[in-house]
């Protein structure tokens, strides 16, 4: 025992001594070229070997445990939460409390608040539509920005060339999201995982590059402003406006939901999840990949698309600015952080990555750095999320198999 | 056809430079199967390292200006080849059991940190970056075609494939890399230390990219802490162009992607300089995955 | 009855300089249990590979009679599409969809014998819940026939090394096949494992009439239930016949024992 913690003590030491040396440059050397100064932050170097040192012994013991409990279980905490909601009468009050907290909301905080909320909400549509392509189709998807630009540009194009309304906007967006989706999804159907990451990553860059340079069509760089906010019947005011698409938003994540969960349980969902599973063994059971692939694409930008949709009508205002790699990847983060396939984790890590840098402002700057831990830490210790997927159990009834 | 000879030139130094990179991608994916997506970060910690050690050195001393360069050249190779292994240690090695999607996605996380401990630690501004690779008299600027950051740039990615190509060819470690690339399993079960196989992999590729990205940084002029993404996934798509895992098809694919951009860019349009590179790879991963020189391979069930 | 199901044809399989299976002539008729043996790197697996549609043979044609008489040869379709002709197979190294429960595992393999689209899925309609509970029950009756059911709700890769071999059966089973092809099924069982699938697949040809053709190293195993058996080495076929036949064959003691 005593041993062992002379051997850690010695590992972490020489681990923050490392660490030191090799972020020495970077972390204490800053150099003004034009002023010709250079300055020292010896502090630094202090922090780099503390920090490193304590996250050492923090990550032995994670790694130690992590390598104990190998078996595949969603964990005990989730397996609670799931028999709690699976009972009926609980689930109904907790459903009407929700319901009831989401229709006062508006009118307990301020008009920034709702506006926050909002966009929570929004992440929330676009983490359930890429988790359908990843979580559940296992098809890394980098490109997702590029269906969300084809909603939120849908709608902006045809209010500027046509004067479209919000509320035609918002299917006619959806639906041109899947059918780029389909689009999209031709080309990349037989490659690799890996590749396909790639692939989409490419066809989100070359979209954004389309939308910058197509400047007479797309108004280029400088965006499109004035997008109206949706209207009920007559314009709305300001506040009126930003309660009301509080309230599209939440029946919207509700819908999503409430298909989302169907689909899962569906034939479709199986195939889906058999082919993230093994795509050989997935084709050996009758499982057409094509399809399927095209069916998770199509889902996936079906949601991406209603989400630009929104942010449009939202933010009154887009560019191809609001639509580069690091959105996509903010999503990605969204969906590892929650749990890969698992919707109450992916709607928490949606609120938690838009809501942790609104809240906590001081962080703000820590934002992108947060994002590349979580999508390190993960992976290594929980691979399946906060909130783990929990797998459907089924009760059958006896069947009599004696014939 | 001067205009002609200047896009070969510029394709010729890109080509280069989208080589040294390419090189770490193609080594890593060729024994791990992993997109090292953080690797055009090591790239661009190769030139900060630079502009930090040389400009300290500038300002604080009075050394040759050619003893500035090669002491900064050393100085962002070292520090590169450290991130790299670190980052093997670090994000990847915990994963090697893990699919190959969970790796990527580490893998992109390792990219966001990088980039972020750069701007966060120094700046994200363009900072300006004052060559220090000394002229050739007889290059004289404006007379003759090519500058002398272009001619180091091409020779010394020259000298850096051969030495690679020697060292994977003749060395046990080189020998142990390929033994790996064609199966990791076999490998190790005949003794190769597949850990040890790991850091010399991340480290060559470090060194390499931290060349590219000293001498880039010497040619443009002016660095940032994303210089490391766009460079990155060019040199991937390099890397894919010709055969991923396939050095020399790293080396081809690399100078194909430099030409086509500089030529395209001259005659096509600028504008979609970036898109070009995005074009090809879509093309070739489409019609042919295995790339120019890599081989046709059907998984084995 | 010898009414053929399966004809294989001047088979062969290349791969870049190596003849993984050489010019090889197979024909399976019905409700026949077939053995295909042969040393290790002999080309049994690939051959398995062609049929099931994950490779493209190089040369040969593969052609499937099915039960409405109607001819297909199958070269270079894609694997569901061989599925849904009623071919089913595992997998030697275990592929099994690992995190979902073995129930699941099965009820995938109904998928080619259903129909219902994402409409359904979403409506949720009579038709869809009828067609959803009766992949439930089937599946559940699967996994009863072949003793799993104890298994039914357990991730599958939390299930010991056998009862994943016969949850590949049981997998397989339920895209309702007429011809199953199982690739060593019998690895790494132990002796009281390796007699009870002996016994289920005897049970699994008398019973629902599903012709059956097995790579298997195990030589009792082989001997006791096949009857027709072929011997592979090196890509060629060097030997077809009764057990008795085969076991007497010179040929194959050759390849099995050397020189
Ligand atoms: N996808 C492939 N690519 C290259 N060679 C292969 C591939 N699949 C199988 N082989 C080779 O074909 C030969 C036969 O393999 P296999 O069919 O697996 O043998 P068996 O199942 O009889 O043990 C082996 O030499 C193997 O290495
Ligand atoms: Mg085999």
């Amino acid at each position: 025992m005593k041993a062992s913690f002379f051997k850690t003590l010695r590992t972490t030491l020489l681990n923050a001594l490392w660490m030191m040396l090799i972020t020495f440059p970077i972390m204490v050397i800053k150099v003004k070229p034009r002023e010709s100064l250079v300055s020292w932050r010896w502090m630094n170097l202090l922090w780099v070997g503390i920090g490193t040192f304590s996250l050492s012994w923090i990550w032995r013991y994670l790694l130690s445990r992590r390598d104990k409990g190998s078996k595949l279980n969603a964990g005990r905490g989730r397996e609670v939460l799931g028999l709690l909601w699976g009972k009926k009468k609980i689930r109904a009050v907790l459903l009407a409390a929700l319901t009831l907290l989401v229709i006062w909301f508006p009118w307990i905080v301020n008009l920034y608040q709702v506006g926050i909320i909002t966009s929570g909400l929004m992440f929330v549509i676009l983490g359930l539509g890429l988790n359908i392509v990843i979580g559940y189709g296992g098809l890394l998807h980098l490109g997702y920005a590029a269906f969300y630009a084809m909603g939120a540009y849908n709608y902006a194009l045809m209010y500027l060339y046509w004067g479209m309304q919000f509320w035609l906007a918002l299917p006619l967006g959806a639906v041109s999201g899947a059918l780029f989706g389909i689009l999209i999804g031709f080309p990349v159907l037989r490659l690799r995982g890996d590749y396909l990451a790639i692939v989409t990553l490419a066809f989100g860059e070359i979209m954004r590059l389309l939308l910058l340079n197509l400047s007479d069509f797309t108004k280029g760089a400088e965006g499109i402003a004035q997008i109206p906010r949706a209207a009920f019947i007559r314009a709305l005011s300001l506040q009126e406006a930003t309660n009301y698409l509080f309230y599209i938003c939440a029946v919207l994540v509700a819908f999503s939901i409430f298909i989302i969960r169907r689909l899962e349980n569906s034939r479709i969902g199986r195939a889906l999840e058999a082919m993230r599973e093994d795509e050989i063994a997935a084709q050996s059971m009758g499982i057409n990949l094509t399809r399927n692939k095209l069916i998770t694409f199509a889902l996936g930008a079906f949601w991406a698309g209603l989400a630009g949709v929104i942010l449009a009508a939202k933010t009154t205002y887009i560019n191809p600015g609001s639509f580069t790699l690091l959105e996509s990847v903010m999503i990605l983060v969204a969906v590892v952080l929650g749990g890969m396939g698992s919707i109450p984790g992916v709607i928490l890590g949606a609120l938690l990555v838009t809501l942790i840098p609104e809240y906590f402002r001081a962080l703000s700057d820590y934002r992108m750095l947060m994002f590349g831990v979580v999508l390190v830490i993960m992976p290594i210790f929980r691979p399946r999320g906060i909130i783990p997927k929990l797998r459907k159990h089924y009760t059958v009834k006896e069947v009599d198999c004696s014939s | 056809m001067e205009y002609f000879l200047q896009l070969v030139l510029a394709g010729l130094t890109k080509g280069s430079i989208y080589a040294l990179i390419a090189l770490g991608y193609t080594m890593v994916y060729g024994v791990f199967k992993l997109i090292n997506f953080a690797h055009g970060e090591i790239y661009m910690i190769g030139a900060f390292t630079a502009l930090i050690v040389g400009g300290a050195l500038q300002i604080t001393t009075d050394l040759a200006p050619s003893m500035i360069f090669l002491i900064s050249l050393v100085a962002a190779i070292f520090f590169s080849a450290a991130h790299g292994a670190t980052m093997e240690r670090i994000a990847y090695r915990p994963l090697r059991q893990a699919p190959r999607l969970t790796a990527l996605i580490s893998a992109i996380g390792m990219s966001l940190i990088l980039q972020n401990y750069v701007r966060l630690a120094q700046t994200s501004d363009f900072l300006p970056f004052h060559s220090m690779i000394p002229d050739i008299p007889w290059l004289t600027p404006g007379v003759s075609p090519i500058t002398t950051t272009q001619l180091t740039i091409v020779v010394t990615t020259v000298v850096v494939m051969i030495s690679l190509t020697l060292f994977i060819k003749f060395t046990k470690m080189g020998k142990a890399m390929r033994a790996a690339a064609q199966d990791r399993i076999m490998a190790q079960l005949v003794g190769i230390d597949m850990n040890r196989v790991a850091t010399y992999t991340f480290v060559i590729g470090s060194v390499t990219a931290a060349i590219g990205g000293v001498l880039i940084a010497n040619h443009m002029g002016q660095i940032n802490f994303y210089i490391g993404f766009l460079a990155g996934i060019k040199a991937f798509v390099a890397a894919v162009l010709g055969g991923i895992g396939s050095i020399p098809g790293a080396v081809l694919g690399s100078f194909v992607l430099g030409m086509a951009e500089s030529f395209g860019a001259g005659y096509i349009s600028s504008a979609y300089e970036d898109a070009f590179a995005f074009i090809i790879l879509i093309i070739v991963l489409i019609f042919k995955p295995s790339g120019l020189l890599g081989r046709n391979e059907v998984e084995k069930v | 009855m010898s009414d053929t199901i399966l004809d294989i044809r001047n088979f062969s399989m290349i791969f870049g300089g190596l003849h993984a299976v050489n010019c090889v002539n197979i024909h399976i008729d019905k409700c026949e249990i077939v053995a295909l043996i042969g040393p290790n790197g002999a080309g049994k697996t690939t051959l398995f590979n062609c049929i099931t549609g994950l490779y493209t043979p190089t040369e040969g044609d593969i052609t499937v009679y099915n039960s409405n008489k109607k001819t297909v040869r199958i070269n270079g379709l894609n694997p569901n599409k061989i599925t849904e002709l009623g071919l089913a197979r595992t997998f030697q190294n275990i592929r099994l969809f690992n995190s979902m429960t073995a129930l699941e595992n099965v009820m995938i393999g109904c998928h080619t014998r259903l129909k219902a689209g994402i409409l359904g899925a979403i409506l949720r309609d009579g038709k869809t819940r009828a067609e959803e509970q009766g992949v439930i029950d089937t599946s559940m009756g699967i996994l009863k026939k072949l003793k799993l059911e104890r298994y039914a709700n357990e991730t599958a890769s939390n299930l010991p090394y056998g009862p994943q071999r016969l949850l590949e059966i049981a997998r397989a089973m339920a895209t309702e096949p007429q011809l199953l092809l199982l690739d060593e099924p019998a690895a790494g069982m132990n002796l009281a494992e390796t007699k009870r699938l002996d016994y289920i697949i005897s049970k699994i040809r008398d019973e629902e009439q599903i012709t059956i053709l097995l790579i298997e190293h195990d030589m009792n195993l082989v001997m006791s239930i096949a009857e027709r058996i072929y011997v592979l080495d090196y890509g060629e076929l060097i030997a077809e016949g009764t057990p008795a036949e085969i076991k007497a064959n010179p040929a194959v003691i050759k390849a099995y024992l050397g020189e």
